[in-house]
């Protein structure tokens, strides 16, 4: 039973993976009653209409909010890196955890699908981490930080990146309680991501341009691909840099710490 | 395919809202969902459909109310109906609109007998 939500169990829904034990906390929706007063109004095929009036969104927005509170009140910096697989993610992760590291407490929280590889690879880098595994779920949501954020022992006045499951359509709907919004995007993916999944990039504040170093072996337009970003969201603020070779980390890490 | 999580969400809130009002058979419920809510509504309908095979809401009617975008332009203030988020102003060709609806994403209403 989850003391935050009160979830009993129902369908199986992810999987927890400590990368140095393993957890099975396999978690589930849960299923229990809100009493609400509702107006009610009799239609003409005799049946009696209830208005519920609620978000579809509303149950994770509530725990988005949760979060957030819990986050502020231990001040834990929250960052959510969304993008589509192969953006770099994980790379950039490993570069920057390390300089993070020299002054800040660093925590991960990585979704997948399937496999526990990429909460390994950062583990290595520094950082405790842990891996969800969705299974066939396309996005993190609100419910599933708060038991990884528990499992992970979060402690206070740290950094905490949450790695969304590569994907640059669902995890825009889905709050997860984070402070920033990182969409990452790379030189080998065309200067029309922006306007192409428009969701994503208008919910996040700052947008990286990975895969700076590879500019002269492609056609990419950089000037044009940081104009669609301000078409979708003029406050959008745009760094570029490479994980390879370094360029734009100091700036990344000065636009996010 | 996130719209099978938010499927799962309207059954929640419809179960929850049945059992407060102590509805036993729901023949009807009402979705309203905005054309730039990001939500794909064949993607949405497959989803409830699925769903709704052997669960206590296989007899349901389920209507999704397709709701039209409209946006104000900030700079001259025309309404009109946009593609896009960031579609442009069709008076004064500016980018910079405020959505005023199309977003929804709600269970409007249950029809209980």
């Amino acid at each position: 039973m989850c003391d935050t939500c009160g979830c009993g169990s129902e369908h199986g829904e992810f999987t927890l993976h400590s990368v140095d034990h393993e957890i099975n906390d396999n978690h589930v929706r849960h299923d229990h009653a809100h009493p609400h007063s509702h107006s009610h109004s009799h239609s003409d095929k005799g049946g009696v209409t209830i208005n519920v009036e609620t978000d579809i969104l509303s149950k994770n927005n509530l725990l988005a909010e949760r979060n957030r509170g819990y986050f502020e009140a231990k001040n834990i910096k929250t960052f959510n890196l969304v993008s589509s697989p192969g953006s770099g993610k994980t790379t950039l992760l490993e570069k920057i955890i390390p300089l993070l590291k020299q002054k800040h407490e660093v925590f991960v929280i990585e979704g997948d699908q399937q496999t526990t590889k990429d909460a390994e690879r950062i583990k290595k880098s520094g950082a405790k981490a842990i891996q969800i595994n969705t299974g066939n779920g396309c996005h993190l949501d609100a419910h599933m930080i708060s038991h990884a954020v528990k499992s992970l022992e979060v402690t206070d006045n740290s950094l905490l990146f949450i790695e969304n499951v590569g994907n640059l359509v669902c995890p825009a709907l889905f709050d997860l309680g984070e402070s920033i919004r990182i969409v990452i995007a790379s030189t080998t993916e065309g200067e029309d991501k922006p306007i192409k999944y428009p969701n994503m990039f208008s919910t996040s504040q700052i947008c990286v341009l990975n895969k700076i170093d590879l500019l002269p072996h492609l056609e990419f337009n950089t000037e044009e691909f940081i104009a669609n970003c301000k078409k979708v969201n003029s406050d959008l603020k745009i760094v570029k840099v490479s994980s390879k070779t370094s360029e734009g980390i100091d700036n990344l890490l000065n636009s996010i710490i | 395919m996130h719209e099978f999580s938010l499927a799962q969400d309207v059954f929640e809130i419809v179960r929850d809202t049945a059992r407060a009002n102590g509805v036993s058979f729901v023949s009807e419920v009402t979705l309203e969902i905005g054309t730039l809510s990001g939500v794909e509504f064949s993607a949405m309908e497959t989803a409830i459909e699925s769903l709704q095979s052997g669960s206590a809401f296989e007899k349901t009617k389920f209507i999704i109310r397709k709701i039209k975008a409209e946006a104000v332009c900030r700079h001259c203030s025309k309404t009109f109906e946009p593609e896009d988020i960031f579609s442009l102003c069709p008076k004064c060709g500016n980018y910079g609109i405020d959505i005023i609806s199309g977003r929804e994403l709600l269970v409007k209403s249950i029809t209980a007998e």
